[in-house]
């Protein structure tokens, strides 16, 4: 009796937790992920395809300031690479000898150059509205992985009746169907190197696992640990209550 | 068995004789008698201080890499998170360590509401517990606000905001609390410092919680007292092994939380820097606030000339204040619901009360939930202001047995006196 109060008490609390965190109302279709579960890694395809699709598409607009390129060896590139992608950038530095500020080339050890110097430039360059930096995104949405990708490939026409304004699009699941972000992503919009076809589906999947990764890069080390840890908390509490009913088998 | 020991070592000794830690430490947790028939719910004291003793530690570890600053807050946290080795590690043990802490102790606290361990002789023990909760939810108050996100911002400013509810001293004192118009920089400092500081106030009214336990010793299942050396055991080694199982298993799911869902119990929009110029859509506590702010929100009405915010406010203090007094509430000569056949059941609706107020809490007020709230902020002090005094002199308790070793071996007919079996 008292086993079956404790378990219904757990299920709500687990329910009112779970309700408390999906809030926003719209229903989000759930995709696949193969950073999911306790054993899940980022598909470093996936992850570099979402890099490109970052860099070309995203970065005009949306920077990634928690990232340092130097991160990007974690996706799988070599450490030459990540020079040749980061030379692409140019950062301020300085003051110099002469007390000017001056550009160079970006190194591994920058973070992700910003794509508007200040917040107000940022509102200035898109109608009005600020795009959010990207390095927490995954983490900052109800739905995460699922909420991302559905927004990218969630452009729809309007229902009938329903009227955008002016400098809006109409988004199925963005909190109030009204973004100012119009579809970023349109088919072939990034030529991919490894040759997988460009699809708005394929581009926000890529994009969605590339941010994932960028919101927890330890995320692997995490659950690597975490399986170990488990493993010998389990063992060792095998050992404990062993320990325990030899200690108590003379009391009654 | 109970005589002073005789330390071999002669260190030991020279400072025992001095100063008598080995002593006390031998006679409060290894001779210590402790009924044998507790069963686990009584671990959770012991695990309480030892996730205590863990947010101690990691705390102490993050505020070596976090700078209390509204510029820098937010990205240091971050900082933390990827940059600091293990700080992803440290970070989420402190943050999931506070909702095991809250999980723990309110099963500690219904653990002691269902086994009456709050009457006489432990009111004291019991009061000294309440203080504890106290300073638990000012520390983790303090703590949420900590990282800068938007929920830390917001609810900083919602609860601070609060005290603007009484008459006259109300409006200063907002300002004084936050050093200024707004929950700004000052108030990020001093709520660092107030958050480094509680822990440790914690520790010594912990430290009287034990002194008081170790006076009145354990209650137990039956809600008797020890009456024979046959009732009891010594700590060392029953319980030390009891509750290392329970440790065991606690460490199991705190360490799922840590690894595989370290954002379960936080919200999405604490990854946001906070914003004071941008409101979140939900401004919501941390579950574990969840069934006070549904009492707070409970009062949507003026009662004569007390505006429903003060009364609200009223209401959400007066829910834990009432805990100070329910072993004088409580009129029932029988401690255990084990042996109250009505008030066991009304134990568990006050659980499920509590519940719905937390679902009530984790909701925008709308509708039916409005109702819902008042009918369980009602149902609250309704049991303890109404039912508990009635129904403890109406009921008829159950028989007690004799002793604990009559509750444990007796009457059942599984366990036979000489049998080994006992698990």
């Amino acid at each position: 009796m008292r086993k079956t109060v404790i378990g219904v008490a757990a299920a709500v609390l687990i329910t009112i937790s779970g309700q408390a965190m999906a809030s926003g109302g719209i229903e989000l279709p759930k995709q696949h992920w193969s950073f999911e579960g306790i054993f899940g890694t980022y598909d470093r395809g996936e992850a570099q395809r979402g890099l490109q699709v970052y860099s070309e598409v995203c970065a005009g607009c949306h920077g990634l300031s928690l990232i340092y390129y130097r991160n990007l060896m974690g996706l799988g590139y070599t450490k030459d690479q990540v020079k040749a992608f980061a030379a692409e950038y140019e950062v301020e530095d300085g003051p110099n000898d002469e007390g000017e500020m001056y550009m160079r080339p970006a190194k591994p050890s920058d973070r992700f150059v910003n794509p508007f110097p200040n917040d107000k430039a940022a509102r200035a360059g898109n109608n009005g509205a600020l795009p959010p930096d990207l390095s927490l995104v995954v983490e900052a949405r109800v739905g995460g992985p699922n909420y991302l990708y559905n927004l990218m490939a969630g452009y729809v026409e309007p229902p009938a009746g329903v009227s955008v304004m002016e400098g809006m699009s109409y988004n199925a699941y963005y909190p109030g169907h009204q973004i100012a972000m119009p579809s970023p992503l349109s088919d072939e919009a990034v030529e991919y190197a490894d040759g997988t076809k460009a699809t708005v589906a394929q581009m926000a999947r890529d994009v969605t696992t590339f941010l994932t990764w960028a919101s927890e890069p330890n995320m692997e080390e995490r659950k690597g640990m975490g399986i170990k840890v488990l493993l010998f908390l389990i063992v060792l509490t095998g050992m404990l209550i062993a320990v325990k009913k030899k200690i108590w088998a003379d009391v009654h | 068995m109970s005589s002073a020991p005789q330390w071999k070592n002669p260190v030991i000794r020279w400072v025992d004789e001095r100063l008598p830690v080995f002593t006390y430490i031998d006679h409060e947790y290894n001779q210590f008698p402790v009924p044998k028939n507790l069963n686990y719910f009584w671990n959770f004291g012991a695990l309480a201080m030892i996730v205590l003793v863990t947010m101690v530690v990691t705390g102490i570890v993050l505020a070596m890499q976090y700078t209390p600053h509204v510029d820098y807050a937010f990205g240091s946290v971050e900082r933390i998170m990827r940059d600091v080795n293990y700080g992803w590690l440290i970070r989420y043990i402190h943050m999931n360590g506070g909702s095991m802490f809250f999980i723990i102790v309110y099963i500690h606290i219904f653990r002691g509401l269902y086994y009456g361990s709050y009457k006489s002789p432990r009111e004291l023990l019991w009061m000294l517990g309440v203080v504890i909760l106290l300073l638990m939810m000012a520390t983790a108050f303090l703590g949420y606000v900590l990282p800068w996100g938007q929920m830390s911002f917001w609810g900083a400013t919602v609860i601070t905001n609060l005290f603007s509810a009484l008459p006259i001293i109300g409006e200063p004192i907002v300002t004084w609390l936050w050093g200024g118009f707004a929950v700004d920089n000052a108030t990020l400092n001093r709520f660092f410092s107030l958050h480094y500081l509680m822990p440790f106030v914690l520790f010594a009214v912990v430290g009287l919680h034990v002194v008081a336990l170790h006076v009145t010793g354990s209650n137990n299942p039956t809600g008797i007292e020890i009456k024979g050396p046959q009732d009891s055991v010594p700590f060392n080694p029953y319980f030390t092994a009891k509750d290392s199982v329970g440790l065991g298993v606690f460490l199991i799911f705190f360490a799922y939380f840590v690894f595989f869902a370290p954002n379960f119990f936080g919200e999405v929009d604490n990854y946001i820097e906070a914003n004071p110029m941008q409101t979140p859509p939900h401004i919501v506590p941390e579950w574990y606030f969840l069934p006070f702010y549904a009492m707070l929100r409970a009062i949507t009405f003026d009662v004569f000339f007390i505006p429903a915010k003060l009364l609200g406010v009223m209401v959400m203090g007066a829910s834990i204040m009432i805990l100070f007094i329910v072993p004088w509430l409580d009129t029932s000569k029988v401690r255990s619901a084990r042996y109250r056949p009505v008030y066991k059941w009304l134990f568990w609706v006050l659980v499920i009360d509590c519940f719905v107020l937390g679902y009530v809490g984790a909701k925008p007020p709308e509708g039916v939930l409005v109702l819902m709230g008042q009918l369980g902020t009602a149902y609250y002090f309704l049991h303890f202001l109404v039912i508990m005094p009635i129904v403890g002199k109406l009921e008829t308790p159950l028989p007690l047995p004799a002793s604990i070793s009559e509750a444990v071996s007796g009457g059942s007919a599984n366990s036979s006196p000489s049998g080994m079996e006992k698990p």
